[in-house]
């Protein structure tokens, strides 16, 4: 048994290749998941037209927020399909590690948010003059390990969904408390002082900080390091927890 | 430990006894007793809800909350070593509907044995695909297919890396006669000339026909087993379904005596 629980690389990238190439066939669902981020930041960029600092904060924060909440969607409704489908049953019966399938699964999504946030973030910096002062590869690290985030929290939940319907549902209980309390709207310092409080325990608020850190400092803060540690811890947290919510033995 | 290289052709492919399942709080099987005969056809009838599929999953070792003793090619059922032994094809086309089925096949032979070489994988993929006479349809989206060939997909999947024991939870299932005798035929060329052993459910009557061996269950309990004439002959019926209901009216018969006497 102790096979089980190391990864085996090949298996994993025939994972991961599978899944990339069960997206191939669905252009559109690539379409959606790549142009929409872009088109809520042009959106956003003239929606803030007069004051161009408020866009700076909040077009920080959402090219952290997007992949986070795209991967979110993908990941939830992808595995929960695989679940119904029978295909997680058969390649649980199969030599297959259940984190090979999971990383199978952050690999391929990892990759899909690396493009999205490159376009997003290329998008926003050289043509909508967001004003970044640290290094827009940063911006990149941070939105990876967003995605990341939003795989792990999709995988986990989608155990807990019996139907396509209810993991969508998902999104507003998972992703909505987060988006509000993450300083998006206001600074967190400036909630009452129990909702700060959870703030402080939610993880998208550290991926958001991460991001108006790159967005003031032009070296890495310490402040920048234990958000991007935080955000990363959690993701690893939550795709273990979510590996043990996929059995072999099922009822 | 056994000892293999002395007792290989005695020891049945699977060995069950007191074997019993739970779902909720409800048994499904309960304690049933039953070999399965290695290199031979071995079919599992009886009607829906009786408990097939459920039995099935025990001995892929896909069923959670199973009690009893139940052997696989002389392991523990659901032992790491028996997944790449085993094929299994669920009731429902279990493969990827938006990859094509070179695709669905490629992927799940990377999984089985990832250390093969492309050129020998490919020649399995290919050697399958002829097996369910689908190579004409290779490069189809395996959700675009009609039912009956996605079922044949899932049935390729499972036919991948030779397994030794074959477990098919109703293969045959809105097939035409014709494609059912082509499958039949491929059943039987697996157990007679590759020596794999096949442990396929069916609801249809006339399938048991065409078994070596048969398990009849009922309401989670095994009500007789062996070869389909030893059955008829054994009920003085004609067919196998005449002989399944009789065994059937023989057992609620004995439960009413019973009933009565205590």
């Amino acid at each position: 048994m102790t096979a089980a629980g190391a990864l085996s690389l090949p298996r994993t990238t025939a994972t991961a290749a599978r899944v990339l190439r069960q997206l191939r066939h669905d252009p559109r669902t690539i379409a959606l998941m790549l142009l929409v981020p872009c088109v809520m930041l042009f959106l956003l960029r003239y929606v803030f037209d007069a004051s161009a600092r408020t866009f700076d904060t909040i077009g920080a924060s959402l090219l952290g927020i997007f992949p986070l909440i795209t991967m979110f969607l993908v990941t939830s409704i992808a595995t929960l399909r695989e679940r119904t489908s029978g295909t997680l049953e058969r390649l649980l019966a199969m030599p297959l590690g259940k984190g090979d399938l999971i990383a199978g699964y952050a690999l391929a999504f990892g990759a899909v948010a690396v493009v999205q946030s490159a376009l997003a973030t290329g998008l926003a910096v050289w043509f909508l003059d967001l004003d970044v002062i640290g290094s827009p590869w940063l911006l990149l690290l941070v939105a990876l390990l967003d995605a990341l985030l939003g795989t792990a929290l999709g995988l986990f939940v989608s155990a807990f969904a019996a139907s396509e319907f209810q993991a969508v549902q998902f999104m507003p209980a998972v992703i909505f408390p987060q988006l509000l309390l993450c300083g998006l709207f206001t600074p967190r310092d400036a909630m009452h002082p129990v909702l700060e409080a959870i703030s402080d325990a939610l993880p998208m608020s550290y991926a958001v900080d991460a991001m108006n850190e790159v967005l003031r400092h032009a070296d890495l803060t310490t402040a920048f390091v234990r958000d991007i540690t935080v955000v990363a811890g959690c993701a690893l947290l939550v795709l273990i927890v979510g590996a043990a919510t996929l059995k072999r033995r099922t009822a | 430990m056994m000892n293999y290289s002395s007792r290989p052709p005695e020891e049945p492919a699977v060995h069950a006894q007191d074997l019993t399942v739970v779902r909720g709080s409800r048994p499904v099987l309960r304690g049933l007793g039953f070999t399965v005969p290695r290199g031979r056809i071995t079919g599992l009838l009886g009607p829906s809800g009786c408990g097939k599929s459920t039995l099935m999953r025990a001995v892929v070792g896909t069923q959670a909350k199973v009690t009893g003793t139940l052997d696989v090619l002389g392991r523990p059922a659901g032992h790491p070593s028996l997944r790449t032994r085993i094929g299994y094809v669920t009731q429902a086309p279990s493969v990827y509907g938006d990859l094509t089925v070179r695709q669905n096949l490629d992927y799940f032979a990377a999984i089985l044995d990832p250390g093969k070489a492309g050129a020998d994988r490919r020649h399995d993929v290919e050697r399958v695909l002829a097996d369910v006479d689908l190579t004409g349809h290779a490069d189809s989206l395996a959700g675009t297919l009609s039912g009956g060939q996605r079922s044949r997909v899932s049935l390729a999947v499972a036919l991948l890396g030779t397994p030794e024991l074959l477990v098919l939870d109703e293969p045959t299932v809105g097939l035409d006669p014709v494609l059912r005798r082509d499958l039949w035929q491929l059943f039987h060329s697996l157990a007679e000339d590759r020596g794999a052993t096949l442990l396929v459910s069916s609801h249809v009557m006339d399938e048991a026909e065409r078994c070596h061996r048969l398990l009849l269950m009922r309401a989670g309990e095994v009500l007789a087993e062996g070869a389909p004439e030893a059955l008829r002959t054994r009920t003085g019926a004609d067919t196998v379904e005449t002989a399944f209901l009789r065994l059937v009216d023989e057992a609620a018969a004995a439960a009413r005596t019973e009933e009565s006497t205590r």
